[in-house]
């Protein structure tokens, strides 16, 4: 079992080492970069919107039963949404849902490649397949998710807003003071390290179960689904270490 | 040329080449035969590089394959073309962008001249005007065609077809064959085909390996395997009764006519 997880670990990052070369011919790479920025990030917009209002409502809805009848101010509402959003909900909720959605996506349209021989023919013609197929999938993502998780935090503190001022909850004068309460740059900052991060490993780990894949269509499953859990696992393990590293 | 030096490949505890020494070709159609699960299919990954052997070497003229760095592997395999069995044409892209991927990935050409040389070989594969179909919008049999266009586009001179028959009708299996086989000569291509189809074997085969358990049990050309008394070569080729008779038959007409 350890050993296995070390043969994995090292044949990632011998992938990454060969996917992180200078890539052979630019304007083929920036029009793949483009074609994955426009899946990953226009593909992903509605998923993101939709879960990004109910997170902000339910935050809003579940703080505003929690603060009944308590002494603390009523704009803390506000106040937790925006934070909670911006710490904690949109990059990792929305980095585990688009683990879900672009990871297994990335892993089956390797892993089809690689049952076709699509790959094995693209070696043969000299081209350097982890990079030419797995680095314009990492930069796409690194630079789209982050745009993602931005419209998330403004989505979810509008569902806040939503489900919390139409209802009675709180008054809109006192939403918006909680959300200009206390405000610490450095959220957005943890923010937007977490996001990068979590991008990386998403858009990584699914590629090289994809790229690795053997046999038939149960294991493009399996390699699907391993790509989700093993994101998402490494996702939740990132962002304990970034709170820690970076509130400590 | 390519020449192979006491090839061993094993998977785990398997062995599946066992001192493999072979030596292919230009300007002929090479062809490595054998039942399912000889080895043919390995053997052709290795001379190509996608696999490493467990011991032996591949040499490229004089080039030994395995002892290249990345860069000089890259530059040997744009000298080198492969039909896949499953012609492995890349779905999402139409026929001119899968012929066009090699000259857009490894030449500075403008448009217009790769539009040319896209032109150009679909002309040779004979299928002149389906630059906009989609791979799903073809036969079996274009699609192998535009395997091959995809695989000259470059002007290699090293050649790899895997089973470029499987899946074909006669009719069209012959044609393919007969395609492979004037690409070669008149382009003087190292052509190494990878078969079990017995009409290949007698139509194109000028050198002919047979693998038998992972070693080579014959070699020849297709003019001496009537008359070979190698009985596994007899038997893997003529391996129906009818086959057989029709083998004997061939065999006293020659006598008679002796």
């Amino acid at each position: 079992m350890n050993l296995n997880l070390f043969y994995h670990f090292g044949r990632f990052l011998l992938l990454m080492r060969a996917a992180l070369q200078r890539p052979e011919k630019w304007s083929m790479y920036w029009k793949e970069t483009l074609r994955q920025m426009d899946a990953i990030g226009i593909g992903s917009l509605v998923i993101v919107g939709l879960i990004s209002v109910f997170m902000g409502a339910v935050a809003a809805v579940q703080f505003a039963y929690q603060l009944d009848g308590q002494l603390v101010p009523r704009y803390y509402i506000g106040y937790i949404v925006r934070d909670l959003a911006i710490i904690e909900s949109a990059p990792t909720i929305t980095c585990l849902v688009l683990a879900g959605k672009v990871g297994s996506n990335l892993a089956a349209e390797l892993g089809g490649m690689r049952q076709k021989e699509h790959i094995d023919a693209m070696e043969i013609m000299g081209v350097n397949t982890a990079s030419y197929l797995i680095l314009p999938k990492l930069v796409a993502a690194v630079v789209v998710i982050p745009m993602l998780v931005t419209l998330s935090a403004f989505i979810a503190i509008i569902g806040g807003y939503l489900a919390s001022v139409p209802t009675g909850e709180i008054t809109n004068e006192e939403y918006i003071r909680g959300l200009r309460a206390y405000f610490d740059p450095l959220n957005v900052q943890i923010m937007y390290v977490k996001t990068v991060v979590f991008a990386f490993i998403l858009t990584a780990v699914s590629c090289y179960q994809g790229y690795y894949v053997k046999g038939g269509s149960i294991e493009l499953g399996k390699a699907s689904t391993n790509a989700v859990v093993i994101s998402d696992i490494l996702i939740l393990l990132a962002d304990y270490v970034i709170a820690l590293l970076m509130t400590s | 040329m390519i020449r192979t030096e006491h090839i061993y490949k094993s998977f785990d505890e398997h062995e599946v080449l066992k001192d493999i020494n072979l030596t292919f070709y230009p300007g002929k159609c090479n062809l490595i035969i054998g039942r399912s699960g000889a080895g043919k299919t390995v053997l052709l990954k290795i001379l190509v590089g996608l696999l490493q052997p467990t011991s032996g070497k591949v040499f490229y003229d004089d080039t030994d394959l395995f002892s290249l760095d990345r860069k000089s592997l890259q530059k040997l395999r744009m000298q080198v073309g492969m039909l896949f069995q499953g012609s492995a044409l890349f779905d999402s892209m139409t026929v001119e962008e899968n012929i066009r991927f090699p000259l857009d990935m490894f030449t500075s050409l403008t448009y217009a001249e790769k539009r040319k040389r896209v032109d150009e070989v679909l002309e040779r594969v004979e299928l002149p005007g389906i630059n906009d179909k989609y791979p799903s919008e073809i036969s079996g049999g274009m699609q192998k065609r535009v395997g091959i266009a995809r695989a000259i586009v470059l002007n290699p001179k090293y050649l790899f077809c895997d089973e470029p028959n499987s899946g074909l009708d006669p009719k069209t299996a012959i044609t393919i064959d007969a395609l492979i086989q004037s690409i070669t000569y008149e382009r003087n291509i190292t052509t190494v085909i990878n078969t079990h189809d017995m009409n290949s074997v007698m139509e194109i085969g000028d050198n002919i390996a047979l693998l038998h358990q992972g070693r080579v049990a014959w070699t020849g050309s297709r003019h001496e395997v009537l008359t070979s008394d190698n009985e596994t070569l007899q038997d893997f080729i003529f391996a129906s009764p009818f086959l057989q008779r029709l083998r004997e038959a061939a065999l006293r007409h020659l006598k008679e006519n002796e």
